[in-house]
């Protein structure tokens, strides 16, 4: 079984320069677009914007402030992962091994509720969580987030590192032992890099996909930018525009994330 | 350890999780999601085969057209389509029926449920069998036209079985995401498995037993489909010489 | 090409349309999230409550053939302008702001909304008490609408359902929630809502708390609103009313 995600990056279009988007069909279709862009600038409504353009704003920064550090801490989480699946010995293989089963084969949005509402079932059994220090971040529900976000992304990028690791290499390795390289500078020097240089071309793939999943965390009472549009509609009860405008902001973001990578791979 | 088991709710699982109790909602959860993954399955194979094609044959706007679907689908997130394509797509099919004097149609939950995820999985199925139909030597295909035979029936009789094997573990891929997206169905109120958790646990409070219980349930799908698919992968590849010590 | 059915799509949910014939099947959309009292699910997967028995008693006098489908609170009125429902009697008050969107019923019950904390807090119902205090509460609900205006200094905190924001108050995740008085009766009743009590009732403004509950149809649906009105109407007349709501609760709630 692979990882249960699709490769986004397989498949990506090539840059198209503007001699491309010149061709007759093309300006056809983007006049097309245009027209409805800007029928749909005047037949549909608008007028909440500026209203809600705060909370909106406030909304794009979770999604993108949890976004940002449930990928890092991920990967950071993802290389041991990695690493015990490739070369570990049983006692560490197994279990790596299990999480991300674990992980990959059940809902995030089932995960998500049982960290949540699982865990806060329990706090009325311990009176001494909510005297103790970590009490004002266990009640808020951001942690809970990031902490499923995190471990969503590490079992998914787990496996891919698997792989990566995998993929280095004999030779290399060998190489670097003849030389009488300590373990752990072999390991940092050449295996570790070579291996995230492998899984370089999946990594945007897979931001994306963990973009994709912040949404999942509205539902645990998170106010990032899909509760912000759910609370136009719940206010307004306009159904369309919301998630219309929503849809184009995650495009601009996958976009974003898409550029940047693409960027990092060539520098 | 018995202790621990009475701290998380677990003490009464046994009871609550009986198919008498909780257990046969859960199961009837099960089957809807089952049902529901089926069919978006299969509907986004058919998109996905269609749309392979118009990929890879096309004309000009088919094919750019094609991109913007894929793009779009595989950028938004399947929540906020979920959301769109289930308001839109009753209210579109009102609208045809409507149109052509018919009266209002009935659209279950499993057929809105299918359509909608359906529509997301046909994008990802689009470039899966777009990867494998390619992955198919072009003498093949020339061989089958040279001896004239017709554009469909070639599909049938070359391209699909050919590309089988090369389609096979990212269609077991896309299986899987079908199953696990169908809990996001939960959101907009099917009475899938997650919704059917979700109730039971808030009616009985044992949210750890409950959600416990699903998970297992969904591992159970996922394992038991990557054994079906590891077979079907065996029989895709008969008759191929054995990849066994390639890279992957 | 998705784009432009779509916006016809948005076009078509504009317009209004016809209402449904008597003789047909009658959607009655309810919350697929449980209610209790009103609308929950038992172990063998059957609605039960007091709105239950209300909606087939109400169906009943109106002799219209009711289906009840649970949708999601979060979309109950675009599935009902959407037209997978008929009509929405999920305990939703008749606010001015929905009337622009749908067509109410007569009202069917009327619960003032009350403030539930947890019985060591020092809260009672009125702003200044709740000022910094974090207070959970249903989304698309008259109490998510009274909250942002009446509650400012406090942080609010949005649950898709009521039974979330109560198993948050149990675990002291929020200090407080604002909800209709007869379902927190039910839950600081039970064994998780031992920790908390009533605190007491909001101060009353009609144009966000609404007059009462009803039934909510599409615009221009009047065929049907005249249905459920006598349908209503008979059911208060000839008791059966009162005869549900006594084997529920103590007191009247019309």
């Amino acid at each position: 079984m692979g990882a249960a995600r699709p490769a986004f990056a397989e498949g990506g279009h090539k840059m198209t320069g503007l001699k491309d988007l010149m061709q007759p069909h093309r300006i056809v279709m983007m006049l097309v677009f245009a027209a409805l862009v800007i029928w749909c600038a005047f037949a549909l409504r608008w007028d909440w914007i500026p209203k809600y353009a705060p909370l909106a704003l406030e909304g794009l920064w979770a999604t993108i402030w949890i976004l940002a550090v449930s990928t890092v801490l991920g990967f950071l989480l993802a290389v041991p992962l990695g690493l015990a699946q490739a070369v570990g010995p049983w006692y560490l293989s197994i279990p790596a091994r299990t999480f991300c089963t674990i992980i990959r084969g059940t809902p995030l949005l089932l995960q998500i509720w049982l960290l949540y509402y699982g865990l806060g079932s329990l706090f009325p059994q311990f009176p001494w969580i909510r005297s103790s220090e970590l009490w004002p971040y266990l009640r808020q529900a951001w942690p809970y987030a990031v902490l499923a976000l995190t471990l969503s992304y590490a079992g998914y990028e787990g496996e891919v590192m698997r792989g990566a690791f995998s993929g280095v290499a004999k030779g290399q390795l060998e190489a670097a032992k003849s030389f009488g390289m300590p373990r752990f500078t072999m390991f940092r020097r050449i295996w570790l890099p070579q291996a995230v240089r492998n899984v370089l071309p999946t990594l945007g793939g897979e931001t994306i996909l963990q973009l994709k999943a912040t949404p999942l965390v509205a539902t645990i009472t998170v106010m990032e930018i899909y509760a912000v549009s759910s609370r136009v509609r719940a206010d307004t009860f306009i159904v369309y525009e919301p998630l219309l405008l929503l849809a184009l902001v995650y495009m601009a973001i996958a976009g974003v994330i898409a550029f940047a990578f693409r960027r990092f791979e060539k520098g | 350890m018995t202790g621990l088991f009475e701290l998380l709710g677990l003490g009464a699982s046994a009871e609550l999780l009986s198919l008498s109790g909780w257990g046969g909602n859960l199961l009837r959860g099960l089957a809807n999601s089952l049902q529901i993954a089926f069919g978006a399955f299969g509907l986004g194979l058919v998109i996905g085969l269609f749309g392979a094609y118009g990929k890879l044959y096309g004309g000009k706007v088919t094919r750019d057209l094609l991109a913007i679907y894929t793009t779009v689908i595989r950028a938004v997130p399947e929540l906020v389509l979920i959301l769109i394509l289930y308001y839109v797509g009753s209210d579109i099919i009102n609208k045809i029926s409507e149109g052509l004097g018919g009266g209002r149609v009935e659209i279950n939950g499993v057929a809105a449920g299918i359509w909608v995820l359906g529509v997301v999985q046909g994008a990802y199925a689009t470039e899966v069998l777009r990867g494998a139909i390619k992955a198919v030597p072009a003498g093949q295909i020339e061989a089958a036209k040279s001896y004239g035979m017709p554009a469909f029936m070639i599909m049938r009789r070359v391209t699909i079985p050919a590309m089988m094997s090369f389609a096979v573990p990212g269609l077991a891929n896309l299986w899987l995401i079908a199953t696990k997206d169908t809990a996001l169905l939960a959101v907009v109120g099917f009475n899938e498995l997650t919704l059917e958790t979700r109730q039971a646990a808030s009616s009985t409070r044992a949210y750890f037993t409950f959600f416990l219980a699903a998970g297992f349930l969904y591992l159970m799908v996922t394992l038991c489909s990557g054994a079906v698919f590891a077979r079907i992968e065996k029989w895709a590849r008969r008759g191929q010489p054995s990849l066994r010590g390639g890279t992957r | 090409m998705k784009l432009k059915a779509l916006l016809a799509a948005a076009t078509a949910a504009a317009a209004l349309t016809a209402g449904a014939a008597a003789a047909e099947q009658v959607k009655i959309g309810i919350a697929a999230e449980p209610y209790p009292p009103f609308a929950s699910l038992d172990s063998s997967g059957n609605w039960v409550g007091w709105e239950v028995e209300v909606i087939g008693a109400v169906c009943a006098a109106a002799e219209l053939d009711c289906v009840i489908t649970p949708v999601a609170w979060d979309g109950i009125i675009p599935s009902l302008t959407g037209q997978q429902i008929d009509a929405i009697m999920a305990s939703m008050s008749i606010t001015e702001e929905r009337m622009k969107t749908i067509d109410f019923s007569d009202p069917y019950y009327n619960t003032p909304a009350v403030i539930v904390a947890d019985k060591s807090m020092d809260i009672d119902a009125t702003p200044e008490s709740l000022a910094g205090k974090i207070v959970g509460i249903q989304a698309s609900t008259i109490h998510q609408a009274y909250a942002q205006e009446y509650f400012k200094d406090a942080e609010l905190k949005v649950y898709q359902t009521q039974d979330e924001a109560n198993q948050d108050l149990f675990a002291g995740r929020i200090d407080a929630t604002q909800a209709d008085s007869i379902a927190m009766a039910d839950f600081v009743g039970s064994d998780t809502g031992s920790c908390c009590e009533i605190k007491g009732a909001v101060a009353d403004d009609p144009a966000i708390l609404g007059r009462g509950v009803g039934a909510g149809v599409r615009k221009g649906d009047d065929a049907l609103r005249e249905a459920l009105n006598k349908g209503i109407a008979a059911i208060l007349a000839d008791g059966t009313h009162e005869k549900i709501t006594a084997k529920y609760f103590t007191t009247s709630i019309y």
